[in-house]
């Protein structure tokens, strides 16, 4: 993975000097709320329902063991023994004081990690494919593009008070496992015909209140071009988004109202005078993929034998490989999932003793390196199949073999009502419930891939409106009520739910998941998904039955 | 009035001319909308001369009058706009504008670090001391 430079771990030291002084300085009342929340925000800090919350950014989804230690200790000392993932990748602590939080910050720093642009009206963190490296139908490794894109956007002078957020996704492979159709910038990795690679780049896409599906504006940039041509969207971007209405601030709207015509030579008129000096050389590039190397790999590992020995005698081994791990570029290796979406922890959460463990195993199973994912799972990207069987019984003890990646029960959540001061309704408890419902094995693994996605409000923290099954929390008059969504997507086939009809209360949110995933059942062909069923068979045969009863 | 330009505090030595007071000598600077409609008698009269862009004028429609300038004021209304970071862009770095450009309005000190990136070389603030050590928080950037 990347390593910091002198000058990159200067950076991150200045900025915690920086924040550490602007704490001081508001806690003195010498700086203004409003300007010290747009400072705090460029740092990561929210102010949340019970107290600051501080996101941490995992660049890309890239974690090592020695920063795995480093967030344990933390959760340990500044929070309450726990953190959670986000579906940006990221990493939050829900419990820290503000006062300690340049203190956090500086503790991150000594593993190079930081909370820079994480939050606010300015270029986040760049998010891209779990599987960046290892993923049998990949194209290029993304991770060196989207560390060059993470420098650049690090303290970009220029467009660090954007109209509204801006969320940038790179995907190196011909299956989209980074919602990039559904970002500011979404970029893909593809292949001319003279073989030279270059980006695919969508513009536009976003989630939250106005859900949009990303358009094409380039179909091939020539990668030596991607900084001049990000800087031409972004200045054009700053300079005519809106900025009256904050709901009507991202660039998904500019371009709409716009049209992506109009919008697209704008930008290209920008980046005609920009272009020839921005180039990024081949020996740049060269530089930044030299971080990427492939792994040291055991060109015996296919020799092994074991594997399937023990995947005949252990039935319970043979599903969490079967849900739990995916084949390998290398023959031999296999990917392994880390479930986080056990039966009694929210979604997305992890233990400081968990951080500890899978810190030590990464370590010893998968060269020491961890990914998080978008649907807030870990990743052992590089593990040799001799040792999955030893590796699945410690990570069982540590309660993370939950054999449901891509089922029912692997939902993503936002921390709703119970955390969030945004949140019109809770979240995590009616998670609890689905997975209740859902405790038998064969039953959900006969229901197989289905995106379970419920956010507590209309910002949509956990992408409801692409879930197969979206479950958005509503407050109407004090009382939580959810709106059921169905036919979402956020991969290759991208599409925005349909709506199931009139919210239902919350005592009734687990049953109506129960009862759409009973029809699908009944309906389903042979081999059938549940997305594929919604798309043949429409939503009314749901609808029928949901509100049945009413 | 003091200023912060070239990371010095100094004496300012600029008026600001609402739209309907009249011309004096010396250094002025008027609204964009005053240039335009008063732009022969402001470049005739004795003295330096000034532009004050609120975010939402186009550099552009400047560029002609660049040489005939000392000083183009960024008025910051609203320290998240912001426009005038690349305003301050287009000035120094697409149209090798060599005066002053100088940061006014309800902009943040802290700010003024990516302001001064952008090229703006001077600072008007209520907080001075504030405004000037944050100038140099960073030794190092990416772009």
């Amino acid at each position: 993975m990347y390593q910091y430079n002198h000058n990159d771990q200067i950076l991150i030291e200045e900025r915690v000097a920086q924040f550490r002084r602007q704490t001081e300085q508001f806690l003195k009342g010498e700086i203004s709320e409003d300007g010290y929340r747009a400072l705090r925000l460029r740092n990561g800090v929210y102010i949340q329902t019970h107290a600051p919350m501080l996101r941490v950014a995992v660049p890309y989804g890239v974690l090592n063991s020695k920063q795995l230690h480093k967030l344990a200790h933390i959760a340990r000392t500044y929070d309450k023994d726990y953190c959670h993932i986000t579906t940006r990748q990221n990493v939050q602590f829900n419990w820290p004081k503000l006062e300690q939080i340049p203190d956090i910050l500086a503790e991150l720093a000594e593993v190079q990690m930081h909370a820079i642009q994480t939050s606010g009206n300015c270029m986040r963190n760049t998010t891209s494919d779990h599987l960046a490296g290892v993923g049998i139908d990949e194209i290029e490794d993304p991770r060196p593009y989207c560390e060059l894109i993470r420098q650049w956007t690090t303290l970009h002078p220029e467009f660090d008070y954007l109209p509204r957020k801006f969320k940038m996704a790179v995907s190196g492979s011909s299956t989209d496992r980074a919602a990039t159709q559904f970002h500011d910038i979404g970029l893909h990795l593809v292949k001319n015909d003279a073989g030279e690679i270059g980006f695919k780049v969508l513009v536009g896409g976003g989630l939250g209140r106005t859900p949009v599906i990303g358009q094409v504006i380039k179909p091939f940039l020539d990668k030596k071009h991607i900084l001049s041509y990000l800087e031409a969207t972004l200045r054009i971007y700053n300079l005519f988004g809106r900025r009256d209405n904050k709901y009507k601030a991202r660039i998904k709207i500019l371009v709409r109202e716009t049209g992506l015509e109009e919008f697209s030579k704008l930008v290209d008129a920008e980046w005609a005078l920009i272009r020839d000096g921005l180039e990024v050389s081949d020996a740049r590039f060269d530089a930044m993929k030299a971080h990427f190397k492939p792994l040291h790999y055991d060109k015996k590992a296919a020799e092994n034998i074991t594997f399937s020995r023990y995947k005949k005698e252990n039935k319970v081994f043979e599903t969490w490989v079967k849900y739990n791990t995916l084949e390998h570029k290398i023959d031999g290796y296999r990917v392994v999932f880390l479930s986080l979406k056990t039966p009694d922890t929210p979604p997305g959460d992890l233990t400081a003793e968990q951080l500890d463990t899978i810190a030590k195993l990464a370590e010893i199973y998968s060269f020491g390196e961890v990914r998080s994912t978008h649907r807030q799972n870990l990743v052992f990207a590089d593990v040799k199949q001799a040792d999955l069987f030893q590796l699945w019984q410690l990570l069982s003890a540590a309660k993370l073999t939950t054999p449901n990646i891509g089922t029912a029960t692997d939902m993503i959540c936002c921390p709703g009502l119970d955390f969030c001061s945004l949140a019109n309704a809770g979240s995590i408890g009616i998670a609890k419930e689905i997975n209740d419902m859902l405790d038998n094995l064969d039953y959900l693994h006969d229901i197989g891939d289905v995106n379970i996605n419920m956010s507590g409000c209309m910002n949509g923290c956990a992408h409801q409106s692409v879930g197969h099954i979206g479950i958005l929390g509503v407050d109407k008059k004090g009382v939580e009520w959810y709106q059921l969504t169905l036919g979402g997507s956020s991969a290759n086939e991208a599409a925005i739910g349909e709506r199931l009809g009139r919210a239902v209360p919350k005592n009734e949110v687990t049953q109506a998941v129960g009862t759409i995933l009973e029809v699908y059942i009944q309906q389903r062909l042979e081999e059938e998904s549940f997305l594929d069923t919604v798309k043949r068979v429409g939503i009314e045969p749901f609808q029928e039955k949901v509100y049945a009863s009413h | 009035m003091q200023v912060i330009k070239n990371q010095q505090l100094i004496d300012n030595h600029w008026t600001f001319l609402t739209d309907d007071a009249p011309l004096v000598a010396g250094n002025i600077s008027v609204s964009f909308a005053r240039f335009q409609q008063e732009k022969a008698q402001l470049v005739a009269r004795n003295g330096n001369l000034g532009v004050r862009l609120s975010p939402t004028n186009a550099v552009s429609e400047l560029v002609a009058d660049l040489p005939q300038l000392a000083l183009v004021e960024l008025d910051f209304s609203d320290f998240a706009d912001g426009r005038s970071f690349s305003q301050a862009y287009f000035l120094r770095n697409r149209y090798g504008f060599e005066g002053e450009i100088r940061a006014i309005g309800s902009y943040l000190a802290d700010q003024a670090f990516y302001l001064s990136r952008v090229g703006v070389n001077a600072f008007s603030a209520e907080n001075l001391p504030q405004t000037q050590a944050t100038l140099n928080d960073f030794t190092v950037f990416y772009q």
